[in-house]
């Protein structure tokens, strides 16, 4: 368990930002990529707003054409997508599709929450519903099943180490990270395409929408919907996309020159093994400390969480368990929510924030979390308000960043991220 | 007969992914180890062709089809009926 593990290549599809560049961009700038979404609005949601890729473009469609992919579920065409950037951006070479070569270090953990709902509804249920079976071809299965986008990203990349799908929630992007992690730490892997996606389908919201938990009193001001820590919020903000990123055993990166990002040097998830939806505090703060532990650092030595909160109610809960679990006192570290400008893109949320704190840690700035100029009061009375960056923060030299996700069912990850030197 | 070869060379381009097998391409071509189409593509070839002759291709017939020249008879066959 000896081997480090680095991040190597990112790849975004988000409401922010369909590549890293103009990813970057809308974070320092504090843009929301929330709009009214009148769909949502003809199906009687009390929540008509989200956040949604915008996918529809020429260059896309090639690459969908190019990998038999036009019929595909969003959920593989966000994974692709941003598996392609990832790959790219890691300097990989692209398998001739029809050589026979194979990777036999290389695997992949991907995840999702929903994964092919928006396939099921858009052509499976219609379909039989109406006695078409026959004419059903031989996409849907290839398509809808959970592991699709790992089965069709191992054809594109020609991985042939584990290649598997998780899904845990909203833990299922940090999830998948660290499985991977500790795959290439028991040195059976040198790398992995890690991440999670989840698809833009009115079926998969309807339920969080009957809940009452997503925001119902921003309709027509919708980029100030999603507001995490804020004493105002009325619910998170229901979004799409994914997330995918490199990461690699040390010596593996640099043997090959690979420009790194940073280090994975603390992991941890845990479930609460309670039979509520809310969460077990004590289980939250048992896997922020271990994953401290496995980094070898004590709670004083982090200098930025990237949060999960939501901007649901349980947001001044979350901060209170980091307050507890980082054993904090006088001197607080920075703490933001990138929500506040994507909403909550379910099971993509993990890994796209991950890739967010990434960045952050790499180019020495924190991103404005919007929408909490009303600070929560349980919120402001725990942590030091000045560290809650309503502004963009420039060349601020950060070493070690924590990113946890949390999700229903009780269920906890977190990942300690450290400035590679 | 030519008429149905066109349209079934349309068909097939749908599910062909290396370009470069057209050029040797002749009636004796294999639907799979020539034109390099996946095999669990033949299922949407037959739906495609079902629907543009407004037939229908039985499991044996569907079995026996390997080569273009298979498919160009079948439909000739079913389409005169």
């Amino acid at each position: 368990m000896n081997k480090r593990v680095v991040i190597t290549g990112l790849g975004v599809i988000s409401p922010i930002g369909n590549d890293i560049e103009s990813f970057t961009l809308s974070m320092r700038k504090g843009i929301s990529g929330i709009k009214y979404i009148k769909e949502l609005a003809d199906y009687n949601f009390a929540s008509q707003i989200g956040g949604v890729p915008d996918i529809n473009n020429s260059e896309y469609e090639k690459i969908f054409e190019k990998f038999e992919l036009n019929e595909a579920d969003l959920t593989v065409k966000y994974s692709v997508l941003a598996a392609l950037q990832a790959w790219g951006d890691a300097k990989l070479e692209l398998p001739d599709r029809f050589s026979k070569n194979i990777n036999e270090d290389y695997g992949a953990v991907i995840g999702s929450c929903a994964g092919g709902i928006e396939l099921y509804t858009r052509k499976l249920y219609p379909m039989v519903s109406s006695k078409n079976v026959r004419k059903l071809g031989s996409q849907i299965i290839k398509n809808l099943m959970h592991s699709s986008t790992t089965s069709i990203l191992s054809n594109i990349f020609a991985l042939a180490n584990q290649t598997i799908s998780n899904s845990s929630a909203c833990a299922t992007g940090v999830e998948s990270i660290i499985m991977a992690t500790e795959k290439i730490k028991q040195s059976k892997a040198n790398l992995f395409i890690v991440g999670s996606a989840d698809p833009y389908s009115p079926y998969m919201w309807a339920g969080f929408d009957s809940m009452r938990l997503l925001a119902r009193k921003f309709n027509d001001k919708p980029t100030q919907a999603s507001r995490p820590l804020s004493a105002s919020s009325s619910g998170f903000v229901a979004a799409a996309g994914a997330g995918m990123m490199i990461i690699e055993e040390l010596e593996h990166a640099l043997s090959r020159n690979a420009k790194i990002y940073a280090e994975i040097v603390g992991y941890e998830y845990n479930s609460g093994g309670q039979r509520n939806t809310a969460s077990n505090p004590k289980r939250v703060i048992d896997c922020i400390k271990t994953a401290l532990n496995i980094a070898n650092i004590s709670g004083k030595d982090i200098d930025l969480i990237c949060g999960y909160l939501t901007g649901s109610q349980f947001d001044s809960r979350e901060v209170a368990n980091w307050k507890t679990a980082l054993n904090l006192d006088k001197t607080y570290p920075y703490i933001n929510s990138l929500k506040s400008l994507t909403g909550h893109t379910i099971g993509a949320s993990g890994s796209i924030e991950t890739i967010a704190a990434v960045l952050q840690l790499k180019n020495n700035f924190i991103h404005p979390s919007i929408n909490c100029e009303d600070l929560n009061p349980d919120i402001k009375s725990t942590w030091d308000k000045n560290k809650i960056p309503q502004k963009l923060i420039k060349d601020i030299n950060l070493n070690y960043i924590a990113k946890a996700s949390f999700g229903f069912g009780d269920v906890n990850s977190c990942i300690i991220l450290k400035k590679f030197n | 007969m030519e008429n149905i070869k066109t349209d079934l060379i349309n068909i097939l381009k749908k599910y062909t992914l290396a370009k470069d097998v057209w050029n040797d391409f002749n009636d004796n071509s294999s639907i799979v180890s020539d034109l390099k189409i996946n095999s669990a593509r033949i299922v949407d070839i037959v739906i495609d062709l079902e629907e543009k002759y407004d037939i229908e291709i039985t499991d044996e017939e569907l079995e026996k089809l390997t080569c273009f020249k298979d498919i160009v008879k079948l439909i000739d066959l079913k389409s005169i009926k």
